[in-house]
C-alpha cells in the first residue's frame, strides 16, 4: 500500500511478532504492585499540606498543635528540606515546587507535610497546622500573564534570550528562536498570506494511578524508595542532591507505574517523604489524592500562538511564522521552546521564524505530557494549512505533499534529515479506505500530520546467560506499556532463541550503570540497542567457550541459530553446541556468561504521523463526536506490533479528548474548580470509536534493528484533525481547544451571523 | 471505635477490623491486603476499585466497609479458578488490552458483570457498560475486542 524501505539483510524472527507479555498474569490477577502497592513494618502514613491560595507570602507555619497531637511522628516543612543542596544541584524550582519557601506560587502548592500513625491522625494533624498567608494578586492566564501590567510571580525574572538584557521584571522567563530563510522575503513572494491566533488550554496526563511512594531512610544515613516513576535513576539522582546524601546510599526500586505520559518524570512528594521518613526514622508511604494530581501534579501548558503562513496560488508555502506562549508554571521551563521547534518540522520551508516564549503564571509546574508542547503548535500550524489549501483550492493532503520534508531537508529546528516517514505517511493518507467513506448528515472529515523529536540518552543494560540456557535480561527503563515483551523479542532474535527463553526484568538504581528516564520515546529504542549490544557480547563469549572445547581458533565459530556452529576444516563435522550446552559446562571453562553495556544510545530517528478524523457535530447543542479514527505513523521496525498499535491508539484518544473536552479551569479567585474525574472528564469507552492504525516501517538507520520510538508521535495530529473535521462539516474555523459544545455552539453561532 | 465486620471475601470466610467512616476499598487494601482493587480517584469516577458486592458491580471507594458485614465481596484475586485464568483475563492480555494494567481489575470485574448479564453483547452495549471505567492509555479500542473475543469464548463453553 506504501512505499517500503527494507531493512538490509535483516530476516526477522521473533521481531514483528505478538507474543504476549511477561508481566500480563500479574496485572490481571492483581498481583502486580503499584506505588500505593507496598507496605513496610512500621510504615507511617504521610499527608501534605496544601495552600488554598493562588499567590501568597507566607508569614507563618505554627506546627506545634500539631506535633503534639499524639501518633503525629514527623512534620516537615521547607526548614527540613534547605535550599543550599538544591541550589547547588540547580534544583532550586524542583525543591520549591515540592516544598513551597517564602512563597506559594498556585492553588495546590505544598507548604508542609505530616507523617503519622494512621491516616486520620495525620488528616487531623493537617487541620492543627497554623498558616499565616499574605495573599498577593495572581494571574492564571497565560495571554494575561504575558502583559506588561500583570502580576509578576518572581521580581528577579529578567527574561532570558532578548537583547538587551530587560531591566524590569516581568513573567516572561525566557524567549528562544529558531528558522531560516527570510520571513518578511517570503510573505511577499505569497499569492495569500494568512494570520490567526490559536489557542489551547491546559490538559492534564491523567494517569490513572495517583502519584506514590514509600520512603524508608535509616539512622545510618542510606535509604530507600519505591516509587511510581519513569526513570528511578533520575529520582535517585535528585531526591540524593535534595536530601545531601550520596547516590549510593539511596536505592531506588520503581513499581509498576500506573501511566505517566510525561507526568511522572518530575519529582512532586518523593523528597518529602524522605524528610518525613528520615524525621520520623521509620518508613512513610506518601501517596496523592486524584484532588492532589490535578492540583499539585504538572499538567502540559496552556498556549496562545499567533502564526502567520503564506502560499502561492500553485501550493507553495513562500513563509511560515509563529510566536508560541506556552504557560510553564511559576517557574521557567523549556515548553515554548519545544512548541517552536516542532512547530514547522514537517515542511520543507524556504522562509520560516518561530519564537517561543515561557510564560510564568500561578498554576502547577508544566511538566512533561507526551510529546510535549507539539500538539498545540501542530493544532496552529495543521489549521492554518488547511484553510490556506481551501483558499488556493487545493486538496489538503496535496498541499502537505508539495511542501512535504524529505531526507535532506533542512528541518525549520535545525538539523537536515535523514530517511523520514512524513511523505509516505502522507501518501498511504491518500489512498487509505478512511478518505473515500462516504459522510453522513453533520459530520465532517479532517487531517493532520505530526511530528516529535524521539530521544536516546544513556542506556546500561546486564544480559545474564543461565546454566540452563535461559536468558535474564535487566534493564534501567521502566515498562509502560509492554516494553519488557519488546526488549525480550529483541534478545531472542539476536541470540537466535525463543523468546519464551527470555526474562526481562527492571533492575532498582543499584544494579545497573544509570539509565535516562522513559520519555521521549527512547524506552524501547535505547534499551534495545543496548540489549542487543549485550546479547553480541554475550556470544562473543560463547563463541570463544565453543572454540576452546574445540580445540579451534574463534574465527572458525560462527553464531546461527542460537547454536555456536563450527566452520573450519576440521571441526565441522562437530554437532552444534546450543547456548544451554555452551553455559552448563561454564564453571569448568571461565565460569558465568553474560554480556554487559553501558551507552550512549544515539541517533533516536524522527517520527512522523498522518491521522484522518471524522466527527459528527450536534448543532443543536455543540456536542461533537469522533466517529471514525485513523492513525498512520512510521514506527521505523514494529518490535511487537500489537504494542506499537496500542501507543497508536492510546495517544489519539488523549489528543481526542483534549481537544473536546479536557481543560483546567480557574475561579477568579485563582483557584482550580476542576480538580476531579467528573469535572475533568477524559473520554470514556462510550465516547470513542475503534481506531484504526497502520503502521509504516521506514527504517532508523541508527539502530540496528531500524527502531524508532512510537510513543509520543500520536498525541500530535488529533487537535488539528479534529478542528479540521469541523470545519469541513460546517465551515467554521475552530481556534480554541477544548473545542468543547459551547465553543463550537459560538462558532456556530458567529457563523451564521456572518453569512446572514 | 473499630468495628469487628465478617464477610465472605473471594469464597473466604474472613474477618477484618475497620473504622465506621472506612471505605470498602481502604478496608479490602489495607485490612484484607486485596491490593488488586486499585485507587484512581476514591470519587467512584474512574472505577479502578470496582468489586463485586453480593454479586452487584460497585465501586468499593463509595461503600463503607462496614456494609460488607454478612455480604459476600469478590475482587480481582478471586476470578480465576485457581491457576486456570478467566476467559477475560486471558483475552485482556492476549489482546493487549492492558498496557500500564492499573485500570484492568476495575474493568474485568465490569466486563465479568456485563458478561453474566448479557453474554452476547454489542460493541456499543460494551462500550456504555465499561464508561464507568476509566482506562488512559489504551483508547478503549483493545478492551472492547478483548471483551469481545471473551464473549465469544464463554457462549462457546456455556453450550
Amino acid at each position: 500500500m506504501n512505499k517500503e524501505v527494507k531493512i538490509p539483510k535483516m530476516d526477522f524472527k521473533s521481531v514483528g511478532t505478538r507474543p504476549i507479555r511477561p508481566d500480563g498474569v500479574d496485572k490481571v490477577t492483581g498481583r502486580a504492585r503499584y506505588g500505593a502497592d507496598l507496605d513496610l513494618p512500621g510504615q507511617l502514613v504521610g499527608r501534605v499540606l496544601r495552600s488554598p491560595h493562588a499567590h501568597a507570602s507566607i508569614k507563618k507555619i505554627d506546627t506545634s498543635k500539631a506535633e503534639a497531637l499524639p501518633g503525629v511522628k514527623a512534620i516537615v516543612t521547607s526548614k527540613d528540606l534547605p535550599d543550599a543542596p538544591a541550589k547547588a544541584a540547580g534544583l532550586e524550582a524542583t525543591l520549591e515546587n515540592c516544598m513551597a519557601r517564602k512563597k506559594v506560587f498556585y492553588d495546590g502548592h505544598a507548604v508542609a507535610a505530616v507523617a503519622a500513625i494512621d491516616a486520620k491522625t495525620a488528616k487531623q494533624a493537617l487541620k492543627l497546622i497554623d498558616v499565616e498567608y499574605k495573599i498577593l494578586k495572581h494571574v492564571t492566564d497565560v495571554d494575561e500573564a504575558a502583559d506588561p501590567k500583570a502580576p509578576v510571580l518572581h521580581k528577579d525574572c529578567l527574561t532570558r534570550g532578548v537583547k538587551p538584557k530587560p531591566v524590569k521584571a516581568s513573567n516572561i522567563a525566557r524567549v528562544s528562536e529558531f528558522g531560516h530563510g527570510n520571513v518578511k522575503k517570503g510573505f511577499k513572494a505569497a499569492d495569500i498570506v494568512l494570520e490567526r491566533n490559536f489557542r489551547t488550554e491546559q490538559a492534564h496526563q491523567g494517569y490513572i494511578e495517583p502519584h506514590a511512594c514509600v520512603a524508608s531512610m535509616s539512622p545510618d544515613g542510606s535509604g530507600e524508595l519505591w516509587v511510581c516513576t519513569q526513570g528511578h535513576f533520575v529520582f535517585r539522582q535528585q531526591c540524593a542532591q535534595l536530601l545531601g546524601l550520596d547516590e549510593s546510599k539511596l536505592r531506588v526500586t520503581s513499581s509498576e507505574i500506573g501511566g505517566g505520559f510525561g507526568g511522572k518524570t518530575h519529582l512532586w512528594l518523593e523528597p518529602v517523604a524522605l524528610a518525613l521518613s528520615r524525621k520520623a526514622n521509620l518508613p512513610v508511604k506518601l501517596v496523592m489524592t486524584r484532588e492532589e494530581v490535578f492540583r499539585a501534579s504538572g499538567p502540559t501548558s496552556a498556549a496562545s500562538i499567533d502564526i502567520k503562513m503564506g502560499v502561492t496560488r500553485d501550493g507553495t508555502i513562500t513563509a511560515g511564522e509563529a510566536t508560541l506562549r506556552y504557560s510553564s508554571g511559576p517557574w521557567v521551563g523549556s515548553w515554548a521552546m519545544l512548541g517552536a521547534m516542532t512547530s514547522f518540522a514537517c515542511y520543507d520551508l524556504e522562509n520560516v521564524k518561530t519564537v517561543g516564549k515561557e510564560i510564568l503564571v500561578n498554576r502547577p509546574k508544566t511538566t512533561a505530557y507526551r510529546a510535549p508542547s507539539a500538539p498545540m503548535a501542530a493544532f496552529a500550524v495543521e489549521s492554518m494549512i488547511d484553510e490556506l489549501a481551501a483558499q488556493i483550492g487545493m486538496d489538503p493532503v496535496d498541499l502537505r505533499l508539495k511542501n512535504v520534508a524529505r531526507e535532506g531537508t533542512r528541518a525549520s529546528y535545525g538539523p537536515v534529515y535523514g530517511p523520514i516517514g512524513i511523505e509516505p505517511s502522507l501518501e498511504a493518507a491518500k489512498i487509505h479506505p478512511h478518505m473515500s467513506a462516504p459522510l453522513k448528515e453533520n459530520q465532517g472529515r479532517g487531517m493532520a500530520c505530526g511530528f516529535w523529536f524521539n530521544f536516546g540518552g544513556q542506556a546500561c543494560t546486564d544480559l545474564n546467560i543461565n546454566a540452563d540456557g535461559s536468558v535474564s535480561l535487566t534493564v534501567g527503563t521502566i515498562d509502560v506499556g509492554g516494553a519488557r515483551a519488546s526488549l525480550s523479542l529483541v534478545v531472542a532474535e539476536e541470540l537466535g532463541i525463543e523468546y519464551e527463553k527470555v526474562k526481562t526484568v527492571i533492575g532498582d538504581s543499584a544494579t545497573l550503570g544509570y539509565n535516562e528516564m522513559t520519555d521521549g520515546s527512547r524506552g524501547t529504542f535505547a534499551s534495545s540497542m543496548s540489549a542487543i549490544m549485550s546479547a553480541r557480547k554475550a556470544i562473543d563469549v560463547m563463541k570463544q567457550r565453543a572454540a576452546d572445547t574445540w580445540d579451534v581458533p574463534v574465527s572458525e565459530v560462527e553464531w546461527v541459530d542460537g547454536h555456536a556452529v563450527a566452520k573450519g576444516r576440521k571441526k565441522s563435522n562437530r554437532p552444534p553446541l546450543s547456548i544451554a550446552d555452551i553455559a552448563s559446562v561454564a564453571e569448568k571453562n571461565g565460569g558465568p556468561i553474560a554480556g554487559h553495556t553501558e551507552m550512549v544510545a544515539d541517533g533516536a530517528g524522527v517520527s512522523f504521523a498522518t491521522h484522518i478524523c471524522d466527527v459528527e457535530v450536534d448543532p443543536e447543542t455543540g456536542q461533537t463526536r469522533v466517529v471514525r479514527y485513523t492513525v498512520i505513523q512510521d514506527a521505523g521496525k514494529a518490535v511487537h506490533p500489537t504494542y506499537v498499535e496500542g501507543q497508536f491508539q492510546g495517544g489519539a484518544a488523549q489528543g481526542i479528548g483534549w481537544a473536546l473536552n479536557e481543560e483546567y479551569v480557574y475561579g477568579d479567585d485563582g483557584r482550580l474548580q476542576n480538580a476531579g474525574f467528573l469535572d475533568y472528564r477524559i473520554p470514556v469507552c462510550s465516547d470513542l470509536p475503534m481506531i484504526d492504525t497502520q503502521i509504516l516501517e521506514i527504517p532508523n538507520p541508527n539502530h540496528p534493528y531500524g527502531i524508532r520510538g512510537v510513543g509520543e508521535t500520536s498525541i500530535v495530529p488529533p487537535l488539528a484533525a479534529i478542528g479540521n473535521a469541523v470545519s469541513n462539516a460546517f465551515g467554521v474555523r475552530m481556534t480554541h481547544v477544548p473545542m468543547s459544545p459551547p465553543r463550537i455552539l459560538d462558532a456556530l453561532e458567529k457563523a451564521e451571523l456572518e453569512t446572514a | 471505635m473499630s468495628m469487628l465486620i465478617s464477610s465472605t471475601i473471594n469464597g473466604d470466610t474472613v474477618d477484618f477490623i475497620c473504622e465506621p467512616d472506612e471505605t470498602l476499598m481502604d478496608a479490602l487494601r489495607n485490612r484484607v491486603g486485596l491490593k488488586g482493587v486499585k485507587e484512581g480517584c476514591g470519587t467512584g469516577d474512574c472505577g479502578a476499585c470496582s468489586v463485586h458486592l453480593d454479586g452487584k458491580l460497585v465501586c468499593s471507594c463509595l461503600v463503607l466497609g462496614a456494609e460488607a458485614e454478612g455480604r459476600t465481596v469478590e475482587t480481582v484475586e478471586g476470578m480465576s479458578d485457581g491457576a486456570k485464568l478467566h476467559p477475560l483475563q486471558t483475552k485482556f492480555i492476549e489482546h493487549a488490552a492492558l498496557q500500564c494494567g492499573i485500570c484492568t481489575p476495575g474493568f474485568l470485574m465490569a466486563a465479568q458483570t456485563l458478561l453474566e448479564n448479557n453474554p452476547d453483547p454489542t460493541e456499543t452495549e460494551i462500550r456504555y457498560a465499561l464508561a464507568g471505567n476509566l482506562c488512559r492509555c489504551t483508547g478503549y479500542d483493545k478492551i472492547v475486542r478483548a471483551v469481545q473475543d471473551a464473549a465469544a469464548v464463554m457462549r462457546k463453553k456455556s453450550k
